[in-house]
């Protein structure tokens, strides 16, 4: 039997409906207090911490467990500031030495697994060379998040090309949260939301909807018509256009419904229609082509619903095809997540404090379960048995040598050459890097919405674009920066840096009305200057908002990959939602433990259990 | 709520059903004695409370509330000489409160919702109407379409004087929550209609506000065909776009100019003459004040108007007047010649008529007519046209639309434009199909001759049938009407239908034409104002099951209804009223299949009418033949001098009918094609 680190237990919380996590307070702001302990657990005031250090207690807290209410803006970064500079011998000791699994990092995926193993009853440690949780998947303060991407101890190639506009950072520069992930979200509907409820996690974070979805068309933007109310109020559409897509919307729902349903036959009796399993299987785009739908529906329909990254008009050469089957799945999933949430306004929510909290809510779901934690401890080698060659263990940062059957890895870790995983987790991912651009206003994109997705389909920037860029604002209403602010992400799939980025560039013109361009731009500008007499364009640029910092950036992409013992997690990937690193790390988490389940249904049940335990005596 | 199945009741527990049960008893008997005995102590209005809190639907539950709330109020008015405002305040909170205690159980409960206006209604106190309209947000996110609500939200906003610009918005943002609310689109016509109206500030040009509605429905009907809320809403519209507001004539008899030649068995025969007006719409007020005649002979006063309509109502779309004793005038080598103005509708219309005697005298034998079987089968004869001398119905018509129908035609053309599209890319959609064939139809009643759409909407009605079989009967029925609108749309398409009648011998004003609408699947009459001088008229094999309409065509002589699908005598009530009618063709309908005539319950029904014993009924009772089985036909009979009858093919029909038939028309010369003895 391990050595179980006493944990003080959250109480039980779950007395509202589960399935109510989106926060209401900004929305019926004026609505009573007790209105809202239907949708949010009364977690937020309850302690919640472990000493697991046997030699040197240090208290270890979830900070932001402790006092959200009063400072939501309290991150991790900020308290454990305080604390980086410990001394080597100022290490903690951890006590036992051997463990069933041993996790370094702690972005989502490595949490993710922490959480399953810690579920079905491993033994785990759980460390990270950072003071903060979340790795690659942490929301990092302004400051932070720059050097943290720019760091030249970051392990090389992880991230490129940083460029930052030469503006001084926008003040207070710490109360900008930025997403090392964004932009992304989640679907109501999102097999990451009912993990998020299933394991428990769903207790330690809360979700604001996002208000509306706009697509970039014709230099414009406009809002993506995604339901039959929003087809019905959409201003840009033609009559025509509305009820094809209304049409192609009902035989979606119909084929989704009957799918469920279960029935196997070709066409349902009572009036359902099936979409006939050879068009399942042909592009999406010839699909739609196929139900005779017009170019710009085309468009909105692949890049701002069923979200492809890459151009899928041009036929073979196209790098990576939705096949009708994927597209129906990512429609179904975008409309089974509107109305999921009553009070979810649309079909994508974003978790209050940005994604980082979503790595640090599996995290307490596995300390929950036992698992023990210890940041600001790297993993400086990996120990081998002499004879076999095959892993035993890890040498940490403290000079301890801790030993396990299984480790699991960030994706930044260089392991030697003998141990590196062979086999990698095939991925849907062809590029290998993504362009990704933070932009800080003051003004909404859009008056009335203060987190908004936004898509630029390919071609829609410049004729040669052949990615989808996608953008998402977020605001001071999801805490991720003061209100007044808004917090802008774009990303694009590339192979080529300098391409990716000059989609962002150009994506970040067509929004907004900068000041001063980054640098990189520069080349952009003096093209423009050559135009501008003819073209003033200063009467539209008045309506957009003003750029006051931004920076652009180039991540690679790296594949999880295992062999038996050592697996190696994935990066955050080019895609809106979790869904590929979910099923990513299922696969890694079968590979590791075959036969237990990921996270089984009522571990969060058994949670609550335990609690009921722990009270008394062992 | 709509499309949703009601779930079945869950199964109590039998004992909790019984306890259920006897409390309610219990309370009920308790109400009652309260109730009758009249006592309003606190401890009796609570009483009430507990048991409209499990059934709000105890109406006498309410009423009680009510007598115990004005009993209440009486005394503390009475005690207290400044009235306590608390006290009236509290009581009337009090009932709000078990109000909303019953809504809350059932929101659609009528007594409930009553009750809540009639307390606000008395106005004793100002209400709160900001807890009014929380209530009925909350209420109305429940279920948008609940009627109660939006009900209880008209009431509210009148009772608070709410503009009616506010509501229209509510109506606009609760359609952009959810289209598919027939309710909101319901208040949006009532409410756009009131202001139209009005002229309120912003709506002075019906036409721009109509066209923004149009551009808002039909999102609503491309986004979702197959929804009805907006189609009823469009429905309306068209309506607005093609029906004129005010009443006007759309035709008369004798119409205007004309010269009617009258021939001296006719003028014999007949001391009444009609006088016919057709309206577009139902108006009251025909009546000596308002109508003028101008003429050297004849006076107003010799007219009489009375309404004809189905249901004795006192509007109606026809009236008709007849002048008595006209043979005296006619007798004047000049002619009789009326001019008449009616101004019981805005407009004043003018109509001029000369009447002369024939010089051509009909060839025929003398006596009266009919001692000759009348034959149908009319020949067609080539030269038809130059005795179409009355038939002018165009004439109102062109010019109304010469006044204003420019943006009328422009909206439905586009309109028919749209959908004709969508038509074709949802072939089997029958909202578009049937609002396409209104949308021509429409088009088709502003824009007089030419261009009609006929051929095309009775194709579309075709389709309907096919399309739409639960509802083929309406299709059948519109369908119908246009085929009438087309055969009489204009002269040149009712010639194919006339033809010249020589073997009559019968006395007749005009020259004997007949007009035959036979074998046309007609279900339906419609467009009579058109064939207001019609004295022959042929409807055989069609399927009629009404005569609606045929009321209008007072001139009647000869008709013709055989092989239709008439089901009683009940339905043949229109042609009561038709005095001239002699001949009647009524083989092979299916009169007295049914024994129970439902139709009965529809029209006036003949225990209202005051009807006294004649000595027919007295002999028919010798006869042995129960009047009481008989009652619509003696009545039918009775009122009409007919010459001619055939009745075989009817199951009513056998020897005894037959006798009962001679005994009450004892003018009658020919039954079933036989001479009567």
């Amino acid at each position: 039997m391990h050595h179980r680190p006493s944990v003080k237990q959250p109480q039980p919380c779950d007395q509202g409906s589960k399935e109510q996590i989106i926060g209401t307070e900004n929305r019926n702001r004026d609505s009573d207090v007790n209105s809202q302990n239907l949708f949010l657990p009364p977690f937020r005031s309850v302690s919640f911490h472990f000493s697991a250090f046997s030699k040197k207690k240090i208290p270890f807290q979830w900070e932001r467990g402790f006092n959200r209410q009063k400072s939501p803006l309290l991150s991790p970064p900020v308290l454990l500031a305080a604390m980086a500079e410990i001394p080597t011998s100022d290490y903690p000791t951890i006590d036992p030495t051997s463990f069933d699994l041993i996790v370094s990092g702690t972005g989502l995926s490595a949490s993710l697994l922490a959480a399953a193993a810690s579920v079905a009853g491993k033994s785990v440690l759980h460390l990270d060379s950072n003071p903060f949780y979340g790795s690659h998947f942490s929301s990092l303060p302004l400051p932070s998040f720059l050097s943290y991407i720019s760091s030249p101890s970051s392990p090389p190639n992880l991230y490129s090309d940083v460029e930052a506009s030469s503006q001084s950072l926008p003040e207070p520069s710490r109360s900008f949260l930025v997403d090392l992930v964004g932009p992304r979200l989640l679907y109501c509907s999102d097999e990451t939301v009912d993990l998020l409820l299933r394991s428990g996690a769903s207790h330690h974070v809360e979700f604001k909807s996002v208000d509306s979805s706009l697509v970039y068309w014709d230099g414009k933007l406009c809002s993506v018509p995604d339901s039959r109310q929003a087809i019905f109020k959409d201003k840009s559409l033609g009559l025509t256009e509305k009820s094809q897509m209304m049409k192609f919307f009902k035989l979606v729902q119909s084929h989704i419904s009957l799918t469920r349903s279960g029935t196997t036959t070709e066409s349902g009796e009572e009036g359902g229609v099936m979409i006939p399993e050879e068009d399942l299987e042909m592009p999406f785009v010839e699909f739609l082509k196929k139900q005779r739908l017009p170019p710009k529906i085309r468009a909105l329909v692949l890049y701002a619903i069923a979200m492809a990254d890459y151009e899928q008009d041009n036929g073979d050469s196209c790098k990576m095809v939705v096949s009708t089957r994927e597209g129906i799945e990512t429609i179904s999933l975008y409309t089974s997540s509107i109305g999921r949430f009553v009070n979810a306004v649309g079909a994508f929510i974003y978790p209050m404090y940005g994604h980082g909290e979503l790595p640090q809510a599996f995290c307490r779901c596995a300390a929950v379960k036992g698992a023990l934690y210890v940041l600001r401890m790297p993993v400086i080698d990996i120990l081998t048995d002499k004879e076999s060659n095959k892993y035993i263990g890890v040498r940490l940062a403290s000079g301890q040598e801790i030993f396990s059957s299984k480790l699991v890895l960030d994706p930044s870790y260089q392991i030697p050459a003998s141990l590196s995983p062979r086999e990698t987790v095939v991925s849907s991912n062809l590029s290998s890097y993504v362009a990704k651009g933070v932009c800080i206003t003051d003004r909404s994109l859009e008056p009335n919405s203060a987190n908004i997705l936004l898509v630029f389909p390919p071609k829609s920037l410049h004729q040669e674009q052949s990615t989808a860029v996608r953008a998402l604002q977020i605001s001071g209403n999801v805490a991720v920066c003061p209100s007044g602010f808004f917090i802008v992400h774009l990303s694009t799939p590339c192979e080529d840096a300098a391409l990716g980025k000059e989609y962002i560039n150009s994506a970040m013109k067509a929004l907004f009305n900068s000041r001063e361009l980054p640098a990189e731009s520069v080349q952009a500008q003096t093209k423009e200057e050559g135009e501008s007499v003819e073209a003033p364009t200063q009467e539209e640029g008045e309506t957009k908002p003003t750029l006051l910092w931004c920076c652009a950036f180039v991540q690679e992409l790296r594949e999880a990959s295992y062999d038996g013992a050592v697996s190696i997690c994935p990066m955050p990937d080019a895609n809106l939602d979790f869904r590929n690193i979910l099923s990513t790390t299922r696969k890694l988490f079968q590979n590791m433990y075959p036969g237990e389940e990921f996270i089984p249904q009522n571990s969060a049940a058994d949670n609550i259990d335990d609690d009921a335990d722990e009270g008394s005596p062992e | 709520m709509h499309g949703r199945p009601r779930k079945a009741t869950k199964q109590e527990d039998p004992a909790a059903a019984a306890a259920k049960s006897a409390r309610l008893r219990e309370l009920q008997s308790q109400l009652l004695h309260f109730h009758h005995n009249r006592i309003y102590t606190k401890e009796a209005v609570s009483v009430s409370s507990k048991l409209l809190e499990i059934n709000p639907e105890i109406y006498t539950g309410w009423n009680y509330r009510k007598l115990a709330f004005q009993h209440n109020l009486k005394e503390v008015s009475d005690t207290d000489t400044d009235t306590d405002t608390e006290t009236i305040k509290s009581a009337i909170e009090d009932e709000l409160r078990m109000v909303e205690v019953a809504l809350r159980r059932n929101p659609k409960s009528y007594g409930a919702w009553y009750h809540r206006k009639w307390i606000l209604g008395q106005k004793l106190v100002l209400a709160n109407f900001d807890h009014e309209f929380r209530l009925l947000d909350m209420l109305l996110k429940a279920d948008a379409r609940n009627f109660h609500g939006w009900n209880y939200r008209r009431f509210i906003a009148r009772l608070k004087d709410v503009s009616e610009e506010e509501e229209l918005k509510f109506t606009m943002d609760m359609i952009n929550t959810n289209f598919s609310n027939y309710s909101a689109w319901h208040n949006r016509s009532m409410l756009l209609s009131k202001l139209l109206r009005k002229k309120a500030k912003g709506f002075h040009e019906e036409e721009s506000i109509l066209s923004d509605e149009f551009e808002l429905v039909r999102q609503a009907l491309f986004t979702d065909p197959s929804d009805q809320s907006g189609w009823f809403y469009h429905l309306w519209l068209l309506d607005q776009t093609s029906t004129p507001h005010k009443p006007h004539l759309v035709s008369s008899w004798p119409s205007d100019k004309l010269n009617i030649e009258i021939s001296a068995q006719f003028k014999e025969k007949c001391e009444r003459f009609p006088i016919i007006f057709c309206f577009n719409q139902q108006v009251d007020g025909v009546n000596l004040a308002t109508v003028t005649i101008n003429s050297k002979l004849v006076s107003s006063e010799h007219i009489t108007w009375k309404p004809l309509s189905a249901n004795n109502s006192r509007k109606s779309k026809i009236w008709v007047g007849f002048l008595e004793n006209f043979n005296k005038y006619c007798d004047n080598s000049e002619g009789l010649s009326v001019e008449i103005s009616v101004h019981c509708c805005e407009s004043i219309v003018h109509s001029e008529f000369v009447m002369k005697l024939s010089h051509m005298d009909h060839q025929g034998k003398n006596g009266d007519g009919f001692e000759e079987l009348f034959l149908w089968d009319c020949p067609k004869s080539q030269e038809i046209n130059p005795y179409l001398v009355s038939y002018d119905p165009w004439r109102l018509r062109v010019e109304r639309v010469e006044e204003d129908a420019k943006w009328h035609l422009d909206t439905l053309s586009a309109e028919i434009a749209l959908f004709k599209e969508m038509s074709e890319c949802d072939e089997d959609s029958k909202f578009v199909k049937l609002t396409l064939t209104r949308l021509l139809g429409a088009h088709n009643s502003i824009k007089s001759g030419g261009s009609a759409y006929f051929e095309e909407i009775l194709k579309l009605y075709d389709d309907l049938i096919k399309l739409d079989a639960p509802h083929y009967r309406y299709y059948r029925d519109e369908r119908s009407l246009v085929l009438l609108d087309q055969m009489t749309s204009s002269k040149d398409s009712l010639v194919e239908y006339c033809s010249r009648c020589e073997n009559s011998s019968f006395s007749c004003i005009n020259p004997q034409l007949c007009i035959n609408f036979s074998g046309l699947n007609l279900t339906r009459i419609g467009f009579v104002e058109r064939l207001l001088w019609v004295q022959i008229l042929d409807l055989s094999h069609n399927n009629l099951t009404s005569l609606l309409g045929l009321e209008a065509l007072q001139l009647l002589v000869c008709l013709n209804l055989s092989h239709n699908q008439i089901m009683s005598f009940t339905a043949l009530e229109p042609i009561k009223s038709l005095q001239s009618l002699k001949v009647l063709d009524l083989s092979f309908n299916e009169i007295g299949s049914h024994p129970v005539d439902t139709t009965r319950y529809l029209c006036s029904s003949p225990l209202s009418h005051s009807c006294n014993v004649t000595e027919t009924m007295e002999e028919l009772a010798r006869e042995n033949i129960k009047i009481g089985d008989f009652w619509e036909a003696i009545l039918l009979f009775e009122s009409l001098q007919l010459a001619q009858l055939d009745m075989q093919g009817n199951p009513v029909t056998n020897e005894r009918f037959r006798v009962l038939v001679e005994k009450v028309i004892p003018c009658l010369k020919w039954l079933d094609g036989k001479p009567v003895r």
